[in-house]
């Protein structure tokens, strides 16, 4: 099975506080940590265990700049086949609908079985996949949380919805899926994993390789753009308390108390 | 100004909750907008909620198909690019079914897609300004969606007042004939529901709730001695399951379980939306975090800023004094 596993850089919440910038219109995006945005770090283990139980491909593609390579060779490291890098400056400052429109080009010049997204981007709005899937006429599902690969190019999932519970579904393949955090237990990367593919060449595409007409995509064509980031008034907020650990417990234990919260 | 549509979500014959809060941010939309509700299912059960959302849509399209037994997001997007006239906002709940078909609608109506809406600012120029959060809700984005050729938006369940409903009832219009056969390349097998666990963390009236701040699988046990100490149970966010150091039974947010206790200690957890959703029933919530910025902040009544793996152990033993037990 070919599979395609489509993964973006983020900024890790796990290991920045995302506060505002000195302005006060951006996120401050200096010395961030980033990294393989959550769940498609999970597509990709998913992309690879399929691929290790009935043979096949795994690509991760990524529309980004080149700083963005990183997290191609760390998928490359957990044993993904090839990496490739789409990147033009026509693309800067795309919508989600840019992106669906650019990752539809490239899935268009290869021929894949089945697409892996994340469900949703630490700053996106969980839609590249499901666009994709309707652009280019194939199946979609959404928050999946287990893929079995079934006789005759269909698959059965389960898709996560309220409560925990599972919706079980077959789907005919090509189709494209994004996948939910805890389908499975991503490997671990090593710095030495990293370093074995270190020089490994990752090819490039901009917009004449894929056909993209730069007009259709890129900041111009985006019909949803983020003005400014900005902290929300704060509700009531909490009342913070403040001292020594000792005299926080003292306090801290009152009011718990006086809620019913010690037995 | 362009049509407004609602997608009603519903079960068992009752409309979802936010049938009444699509109603209002379509009001928050256009004042004057003639607000029009899509009800779509099968058998008997679809009049009742065509009816119930009368009060709040001055029309409702009725739109019976036997396929659409169960909401397949195929099918209910195929059903609702036949009905659906070009250029008009679509609004559709963010859950897990809005999450499953509206970015693919908005691909086939044509139109712009903005998701996970928590506040409508007004519409000007046909750009329509709303708020989104990201990362998590740690921070928050004013967002421009140019609705000239026609909009999907899904809308967070719960940021918005319902709408009131008024005396005056709208009109069903049966649709039906419209739609045709409908078939799809995803097919609903069955739902599964989620196993019980060993302890039931709805039934606790005080519940120590621990995030990815407790940072690894073995410190776990520091959360465990404090609920313990408190008589309450051990809860947790999404990925703490995910790292396997809980049973999923133990989570608490959208896809967990709800909770209502009187007393939630979180700890190490920042608060996103989908976590928050499940703590019901107005708790007493104390937030320990060594983030003072932590969104948790803003929901809970007292918080704290420090190393939960130092301040947890503390509290246990101050707790275990009070009750006469020695502290290890
Ligand atoms: C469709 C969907 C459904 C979801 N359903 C759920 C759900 O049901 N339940 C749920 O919880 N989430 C759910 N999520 C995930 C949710 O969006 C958040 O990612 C998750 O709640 C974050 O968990 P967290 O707060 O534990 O982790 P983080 O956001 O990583 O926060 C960890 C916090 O710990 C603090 N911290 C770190 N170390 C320490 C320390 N030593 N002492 C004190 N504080 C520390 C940090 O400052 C930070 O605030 C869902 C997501 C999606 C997309
Ligand atoms: N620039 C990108 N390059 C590759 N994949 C992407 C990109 N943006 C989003 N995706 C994929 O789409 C998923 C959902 O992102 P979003 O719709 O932005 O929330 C992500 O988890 C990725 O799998």
């Amino acid at each position: 099975m070919e599979i395609l596993v489509c993964a973006r850089r983020v900024p890790d919440t796990s290991e920045n506080e995302i506060t505002l910038n000195s302005a006060g219109n951006d996120i401050e995006r200096d010395e961030l940590v980033y990294s393989v945005n959550e769940p498609d770090n999970y597509a990709v283990e998913e992309a690879l265990q399929i691929a290790a139980r009935i043979g096949g491909n795994v690509t991760v593609v990524t529309v980004g700049g080149e700083d963005d390579e990183e997290i191609l060779r760390r998928e490359m490291a957990m044993g993904a086949n090839h990496g490739v890098l789409i990147t033009d400056e026509a693309f800067s400052g795309s919508d989600g609908l840019g992106i669906a429109t650019i990752l539809k080009a490239f899935v268009e010049k290869g021929n894949y079985d089945l697409i892996l997204t994340g469900v949703q981007a630490e700053d996106g709005g969980a839609q590249v996949g499901g666009m994709l899937a309707a652009m280019l006429d194939y199946p979609f599902a959404s928050l999946v949380n287990s893929i079995e690969v079934l006789e005759g190019r269909k698959l059965k999932i389960s898709r996560e919805i309220a409560g925990g519970d599972k919706e079980m579904n077959e789907i005919d393949l090509p189709c494209v899926l994004s996948i939910q955090t805890g389908i499975n237990e991503p490997r671990y990367v090593g710095m030495r994993g990293i370093r074995a593919v270190a020089s490994v060449p990752i090819p490039t595409y901009g917009a004449s390789e894929l056909a993209v007409d730069p007009r259709s995509v890129g900041g111009a064509a985006a019909r949803v753009k983020r003005v400014d980031y900005f902290l929300p008034a704060l509700g009531k907020g909490a009342e913070m308390l403040e001292g020594s650990r000792e005299e926080v417990i003292d306090r801290l234990v009152g009011l718990v108390a006086a809620k019913g919260g010690l037995k | 100004m362009p049509r407004i549509f609602a997608y009603i979500a519903h079960k068992g014959g009752v409309a979802d909750d936010s049938a009444a809060e699509l109603a209002a941010v379509a009001k928050k939309i256009d004042a004057a907008a003639t607000l029009t509700a899509v009800v779509m299912g099968w058998g008997a059960e679809l009049d009742s909620v065509c009816n119930a959302v009368r009060g709040s849509y001055a029309e409702v399209w009725k739109i019976a198909n036997e396929s659409l037994v169960y909401p397949n997001a195929e099918l209910v997007r195929k059903a609702l690019v036949k009905v659906l006239p070009a250029g008009g906002v679509v609004l559709v709940t963010h859950e897990h079914f809005g999450i499953d078909l509206a970015p693919g609608l908005s691909i086939k109506l044509k139109a712009a897609f903005v998701s996970d809406v928590l506040e409508i600012e007004g519409v000007e120029d046909a750009q329509l300004k709303v708020v989104r959060q990201e990362f998590g809700g740690q921070v928050s984005a004013h967002v421009r969606c140019d609705i000239s050729s026609g909009a999907v938006v899904t809308i967070r369940p719960g940021a918005f007042k319902p709408l009131e409903s008024t005396p005056v009832s709208g009109s069903v219009n049966d649709k039906s004939a419209d739609v045709g056969v409908l078939t799809a390349s995803r097919r609903y097998l069955q739902t599964m529901v989620a196993e019980s666990g060993d302890v039931d963390i709805t039934k606790h009236n005080v519940l120590v709730s621990i995030g990815r701040g407790i940072q690894e699988k073995d410190n776990v046990a520091i959360a465990q001695e404090l609920a313990d100490a408190m008589g309450g149970a051990l809860s947790c966010s999404r990925p703490v399951v995910d790292a396997k150091w809980l049973d999923k039974s133990r989570q608490v947010g959208s896809s967990g379980k709800t909770v209502k206790p009187k007393v939630y200690l979180a700890c190490g957890i920042s608060g996103a939306f989908q976590h928050l959703v499940g703590i019901k029933g107005n708790p007493f919530i104390v937030a320990i975090n060594k983030n003072p910025k932590a969104p948790i902040f803003q929901v809970a009544d007292v918080g704290i800023v420090d190393d939960l793996l130092e301040f947890l152990p503390e509290l246990t033993n101050k707790i275990r004094e009070m009750h006469g037990v020695s502290a290890k």
